[in-house]
């Protein structure tokens, strides 16, 4: 893995908000992510997970406020952001009438690999993440663990220097989640950064920091523990519990 | 960088490639794009006959006479009639077209052969179904068509068999389909109507399914550029369209003796205006649509206009103005000249130009318009 030119925060956001006419999804958010850390996104359905990582993503445009991703501004220089990232929504985006090499081929080739070097990169990286004996099978016969093990293999072939999951582990089953998080720390120690949101509370506990979002707004950050402190509640859960039932009463 | 090396890098490429593993792939659509030549070639070709021919007769003869019996006889050999029996009374006539037996009867009145004998001009009746008023048209016409013959044949004999000299004789000479089949007329436009189908529902569907799948969003988070996103995802069906059009040429050569009197390099030159309006309105489909199922009932809402109004089966000279206005804003109505004119008549550009014209016009704008809303619906 190459080093990153760029020592700054791998995110930072500045009162970026969106807007869809009357409804704010995100309002006012200032985050700051530091690089080759795994960062959680926690929050309710509709807090504004998705939105924000759409955003920095370059799948939106923000209605207001900045944010850079990689050092890049995500209005401005959007292409050079495309190249460094990786991107997993929970739709997976795989091709299930192509095999799982296909697969993995084409994204990389759109993230410009090509030659020998693509065809060295592809064959480590599937076996890297298991695929040796998969590797002719069509993604849309593959199980749900192995399909969502080839989304991550598609959006890390080029070797992004930071990787967005939106909930890349709902519907799969424990021991698969379990091979996922190892694989997303291996990644991490490679000096990726990584944004994941979750529902799943065993891993928030996992993230080296999380932030919790309600109704579009940032209303804590900071390691686990610290979190739980700040709620004042016993685990990560609890927070999670506490703060969807202030939500509830507010509506 | 080099040029090629841009060319190879082109992130163009790896959209055509996977285009072509997918489309080898979905045996339905695939079976679907090479089988539909073949079937609307057969079904448009064989099934769509405007030219009534043999249209099931009976006789009533009351005259029962030599010349009855002849006039029967030449209304048979005009081809528009065929003689399936004879009936005893104005009631069998009346059974006959109502059981749908018969579809035209002959009455011949008793006093026929007499006043052909006595030189006085004699009468006689073709009843026809004219539910369908094609086949009234064609029973007219052939009706006219054997009394002339008769009438020739006995003012012959009268004459002791020197021809009459008709005072005028007015004649028509059917251009570039002498043998007026209808195939020949319609089997052209099956290329059309073809590339319309491609064009517009198998890519609209085609771009619709990225979305529902959320590959298209995948693709957006990736470096490929729009114009490289678009065009790999269009051109596979250019090449679709193309392949079509020349098995439509090349089958209805060989099974329905379509001429090609033409330039061939010209036809496949203004097609190209023709498929990129065509693909414009599938892209504006796909963005309208939420679903494949809406893209495909989109699709045939397109369609109807087009295989009706287009002049494709009718022709437009024919229908009411509002339905030729209709007619003329869709691409296919110039698409349908240009086919039969370089195909039928021969003609070059020096008479097409108007509707190339028009096609270039269709496209500038069906694409600016498509292009625009679909880079709105990926952002």
């Amino acid at each position: 893995m190459t080093a990153p030119q760029y020592e700054g925060p791998a995110v930072n956001t500045v009162a970026l908000r969106k807007a869809f006419g009357p409804l704010v999804a995100v309002d006012g958010l200032d985050l700051t992510i530091p690089r080759g850390q795994v960062f959680g996104l926690l929050g309710p359905n509709g807090s504004g997970k998705t939105t924000t990582i759409r955003m920095l993503c370059g799948l939106m445009a923000p209605t207001s406020g900045h944010a850079s991703v990689v050092g890049h501004d995500i209005v401005a220089e959007a292409e050079l952001i495309r190249k460094k990232i990786g991107y997993m929504s929970q739709r997976y985006g795989l091709y299930d009438d192509l095999t799982v090499d296909e697969n993995v081929r084409f994204y990389g080739t759109v993230y410009g690999l090509h030659g020998r070097a693509r065809r060295e990169r592809i064959e480590e990286h599937l076996h890297e993440l298991g695929f040796t004996e998969r590797r002719d099978q069509l993604a849309g016969t593959l199980s749900g663990g192995w399909k969502q093990r080839l989304a991550l293999a598609c959006a890390t072939a080029h070797r992004p220097e930071m990787l967005f999951l939106d909930e890349p582990t709902a519907g799969v089953d424990p021991a698969a989640r379990r091979r996922f998080w190892e694989t997303i720390y291996e990644l991490a120690q490679k000096g990726t950064t990584i944004l994941v949101t979750t529902h799943y509370m065993d891993e928030a506990q996992r993230c080296q920091r999380l932030a919790f979002l309600s109704r579009g707004h940032l209303i804590g950050v900071g390691t686990p523990d610290e979190i739980t402190k700040q709620f004042d509640q016993p685990t990560i859960e609890e927070v999670f519990i506490a703060l969807q039932k202030q939500d509830e009463a507010r509506v | 960088m080099s040029l090629l090396r841009r060319f190879t890098e082109a992130r163009f490429w790896p959209m055509l490639w996977k285009e072509f593993i997918q489309m080898r792939r979905d045996r339905l659509t695939l079976g679907m794009m090479t089988m539909l030549p073949a079937v609307q070639l057969m079904l448009f070709g064989y099934a769509i006959q405007t030219d009534v021919r043999h249209l099931p007769t009976v006789v009533l003869d009351e005259s029962r006479s030599e010349e009855s019996r002849l006039l029967a006889q030449t209304l048979a050999n005009t081809d528009v009639f065929r003689l399936v029996g004879t009936v005893a009374d104005a009631a069998g006539v009346k059974e006959a077209i109502e059981s749908g037996q018969a579809g035209a009867a002959l009455v011949i009145p008793p006093d026929y052969h007499r006043r052909i004998a006595r030189g006085e001009p004699a009468t006689a009746q073709i009843i026809v179904d004219a539910a369908d008023p094609q086949t009234s048209g064609a029973a007219l016409s052939g009706a006219q068509l054997a009394a002339q013959a008769r009438g020739i044949e006995i003012t012959t004999a009268r004459l002791g068999g020197r021809a009459p000299v008709l005072p005028v004789d007015l004649r028509v000479r059917p251009w570039y389909n002498p043998a007026q089949r209808s195939a020949i007329f319609i089997v052209p436009g099956v290329i059309g109507v073809l590339l319309t189908i491609t064009m517009t529902l198998i890519t609209s569907t085609a771009i619709v399914r990225e979305r529902e799948r959320g590959t298209l969003e995948q693709l957006i988070v990736t470096p490929i550029d729009k114009t490289s996103l678009m065009l790999g995802k269009l051109v596979p069906f250019v090449l679709v369209g193309y392949v079509q059009m020349t098995v439509v040429m090349g089958l209805g050569r060989l099974i329905f003796d379509i001429p090609i009197r033409g330039s061939l390099p010209l036809l496949y030159l203004l097609t190209s205006a023709f498929i990129v309006a065509s693909l414009g309105v599938g892209l504006l489909i796909s963005t309208v649509a939420r679903s494949q199922a809406q893209a495909m009932q989109l699709s045939f809402f397109f369609m109807l206009p087009n295989i009706l109004l287009s002049g494709y089966i009718f022709p437009r000279a024919a229908m009411p103005e509002p339905a030729q206005w209709i007619g003329a804003l869709l691409p296919l109505t110039f698409f349908l000249k240009i086919l039969r004119g370089i195909l039928l008549k021969g003609i070059g550009f020096e008479h097409l130009w108007k509707e190339a014209l028009i096609l270039v016009a269709f496209s500038a704008v069906l694409v600016t318009i498509s292009v625009r809303r679909f880079s709105k619906t990926i952002e």
